[in-house]
């Protein structure tokens, strides 16, 4: 395997990626890829996904991951290795609890009086924090921590766009809730690191209205919440075949059925009149298409973010697919 | 829901696909009351609510649809963009006898109304500035779903009342889960029906004193880890709700109720991609267990067959000679470069009918029982209300 062209990281002093995107747009299949892109580079990453959807074991075709940093990736001599975390509620409450408070039996009774369900249900602030404070444990492990091991990047698949301010700000969220306690102090630390130069947010998009208008909105919208934004990736692009002009051409005055008709006579095509004007309906759209396409991509760059952009896989995303998609974030510094 | 589920569904393939979705017939059928749109993000349940709703109402039905999340133009164009959590009619709808009103979820608006509705003047004043109560209306990741339910029974009862509706189109919320908002009166009802919560409010009375010990441990080990002013707040909040509870569960279960019942159609929305048609299986599996009324299974975006019969190899092979040119001549010019492109898009567009063909078939093989409509992509952005007709006319014409 020939490595990509030494192209220098974008994010060098990034510790965390938060991946997130509008729904539909691709979000886990791109952190997948940024996980493999960043092992890559010869660290080891941890890849987490809060939304108890499996999602990480379907894109890596492993059974479904437990609550435990498994790995899933062993890379090639000098290069890291992926693991996966699959970070569920409850799990993340009862650690929680035996970390700080050594609840062997009171744990259990917490299950039992439905404490669990009471705070997945009525405390929304409350499971966020829960949610981020275990990936902040997992991007501030050092040496100190014995027998824990420890990660040169953690990508975590997050929440969809709409949400991802509000999953983030758990600060915001506990205000006027918790005011004192250790969740508060919990919810300060992981604030914290999410604002700090550890951290960045990036977004999926796809070149369609909605979801370039939810990228704008989302990047405001975390701006004013000072968090870090990252690059945009533009996923599921497509091919171009025709060019600027060629595209002018079919959209205005159209193109000529008679030449078609000879240049497929020439290819050894039977020119039949649902065959022209088939062709000569594609290229419409295929010309509409991409020129709604650019104006999305018009307001992308418009952005003043690094973008990145990802193809629509033929096939669809399998294994090998993540590892092409790894090495096109590879290719553009984005791993 | 993380659970293993068993699948539900026959155990062989049938011998044919799935039947067609007749959206038309759906629409007409005067006892339809209710269509329910759902499905996973991203799939176009906001537009193909919209089109089914404009389409209903121009077929002389007295619809109001009601959207979670609209596109900004689309909301601008149907005039629903401002949040007033009111229906508001849909200016140009050409409709002959029908009518077609508009409006969007404001989640924490509906939250208070019911809250308005069903406590005493000072008992809601309490409620409502309750920090609990704030986030748990403006922000928690299920309010949406319960909200949307909520809304929904409430324009069946205006409906029912006063005549002014005879179909009600809903656009579910783009959950993490497409099933969180079937599950969602049901979660409401059991959390307010909670042995916690029950606890918080009647501490140490009767028999429940024997569990005093292990309730004052959960306690206190709340209140280290929340924090004791959370818990106060939690437990006055759910003292004032408490009042309230009854009512709660009585709405959800009748929601729910309304639902299985025989004038709601449900459709479930879904793109020929693995994830979508994935999600999309878990619904329609789903719905039949919960015996909930599925109409069908609306395919969106779907690529159009390419016309002419010229299979992909030789389109690929054509282009190939168009563009190499000849030995004598390699800077082949002129439009044979641009055929060349029509045919590869056209080789393009066929492998993608394809794999999105397999997918579909094997949908069907697995719900055979799910009427199907395939609906293909535009190669525009729908904002107005004539692209809101073309897509309720691509439904229909779907089955044709």
């Amino acid at each position: 395997m020939t490595s990509p062209s030494a192209v220098e990281a974008n994010w060098p002093g990034v510790r965390l990626h938060v991946v997130t995107g509008k729904g539909g747009t691709g979000k886990s299949t791109v952190a997948a890829a940024l996980a493999l892109g960043l092992a890559s580079r010869g660290q080891d990453v941890l890849l987490c996904e809060v939304e108890a959807r499996q999602g990480i074991a379907q894109l890596f075709d492993v059974p479904p991951l437990p609550y435990e940093e498994r790995r899933i990736v062993q890379g090639p001599q000098g290069s890291g290795d992926v693991y996966a975390l699959a970070i569920d509620l409850e799990s993340a409450l009862l650690e929680y609890l035996a970390m700080y408070y050594r609840l062997g039996r009171a744990g259990k009774a917490l299950d039992k009086f439905g404490v669990i369900d009471f705070a997945t249900t009525i405390a929304p602030g409350v499971r966020d924090v829960l949610l981020t404070g275990k990936v902040y444990e997992a991007v501030n492990r050092n040496r100190r921590h014995k027998g824990a091991r420890e990660y040169g990047a953690v990508v975590l698949d997050a929440p969809p766009t709409g949400r991802i301010s509000q999953f983030l700000n758990v600060n915001n969220e506990l205000a006027g809730l918790a005011k004192v306690g250790p969740i508060r102090h919990q919810a300060d630390a992981v604030m914290g690191l999410l604002r700090s130069a550890l951290s960045r947010v990036h977004l999926v998009t796809v070149l369609e209205d909605m979801p370039v208008q939810e990228t704008i909105d989302g990047i405001a919208e975390l701006r004013g919440l000072q968090l870090p934004i990252g690059g945009v990736v533009t996923n599921l692009t497509h091919p171009v075949e025709l060019d600027g002009e060629e595209r002018d051409l079919v959209l205005g005055r159209g193109l000529d059925a008679d030449v078609l008709r000879a240049d497929l006579q020439t290819a050894g095509v039977r020119p039949t009149q649902p065959l022209v004007a088939g062709l000569l309906e594609e290229a419409r759209e295929h010309a509409e298409r991409r020129q709604l396409e650019d104006e999305q991509h018009k307001r992308i760059s418009d952005l003043d973010v690094p973008t990145y952009e990802l193809p629509r896989l033929a096939g669809g995303v399998d294994v090998g697919g993540l590892y092409e998609l790894a090495a096109d974030l590879r290719r553009q510094g984005m791993a | 829901m993380s659970t293993a589920r068993s699948r539900v569904g026959p155990l062989v393939a049938p011998l044919e696909g799935s039947a067609p979705l007749d959206v038309d017939a759906l629409l007409a059928d005067r006892s339809t009351d209710i269509v329910v749109c759902c499905g996973s993000g991203g799939v176009g349940k906001t537009t193909t609510s919209a089109a089914l709703a404009l389409r209903a109402a121009e077929q002389g039905r007295k619809v109001v649809v009601l959207t979670i999340d609209p596109a900004r133009r689309l909301a601008q164009s149907m005039g629903i963009e401002k949040l007033d959590n009111v229906p508001r009619p849909v200016p140009g709808v050409r409709a002959a006898g029908g009518s077609l009103d508009a409006m969007m979820l404001d989640m924490k608006r509906t939250f208070d109304d019911v809250v308005e509705s069903q406590a005493s003047p000072e008992k809601a004043a309490q409620i409502l500035s309750n920090p609990f109560y704030i986030a748990l209306s403006s922000s928690f990741a299920g309010t949406q779903e319960y909200m949307a339910m909520e809304k929904l029974g409430q324009l069946h009862a205006d409906a029912e009342a006063t005549g002014h509706w005879d179909l009600i189109v809903v656009d579910t919320p783009p959950s993490r889960s497409a099933l969180d908002f079937l599950d969602a009166p049901e979660r409401l009802a059991g959390f307010l029906d909670g042995r916690f919560i029950r606890l918080l409010l009647f501490p140490a009375k009767g028999p429940a004193r024997l569990m005093t010990a292990g309730l004052s441990l959960v306690t206190n080990t709340l209140s280290k880890v929340l924090g004791a002013q959370l818990l106060r707040d939690v437990q006055s909040f759910v003292a004032a709700l408490d009042t309230l509870f009854g009512g709660f569960r009585q709405r959800a279960q009748k929601t729910y109720e309304l639902l299985q019942a025989g004038g709601t159609s449900f459709l479930v929305v879904a793109a020929p991609e693995p994830d979508a048609l994935r999600e999309a299986a878990y619904f329609v599996e789903r719905l039949s267990e919960e015996r909930m009324p599925l109409a069908g299974l609306v395919v969106n975006r779907a690529h159009r067959e390419p016309q002419g019969r010229l299979s992909v190899e030789r389109a690929l092979v054509a282009a190939e000679r168009l563009e190499g040119g000849t030995d004598d001549d390699p800077e082949q010019t002129g439009s044979g470069g641009l055929t060349a492109a029509l045919l590869r898009l056209h080789a393009d567009q066929g492998r993608i009918v394809a794999r999105e063909t397999r997918l579909r078939e094997r949908f069907a093989a697995a719900h055979p029982d799910v009427p199907t409509a395939v609906v293909p992509a535009l190669s525009t952005d729908v904002h107005d209300l004539d692209g809101l007709r073309r897509v309720g006319h691509l439904l229909a014409a779907s089955s044709q």
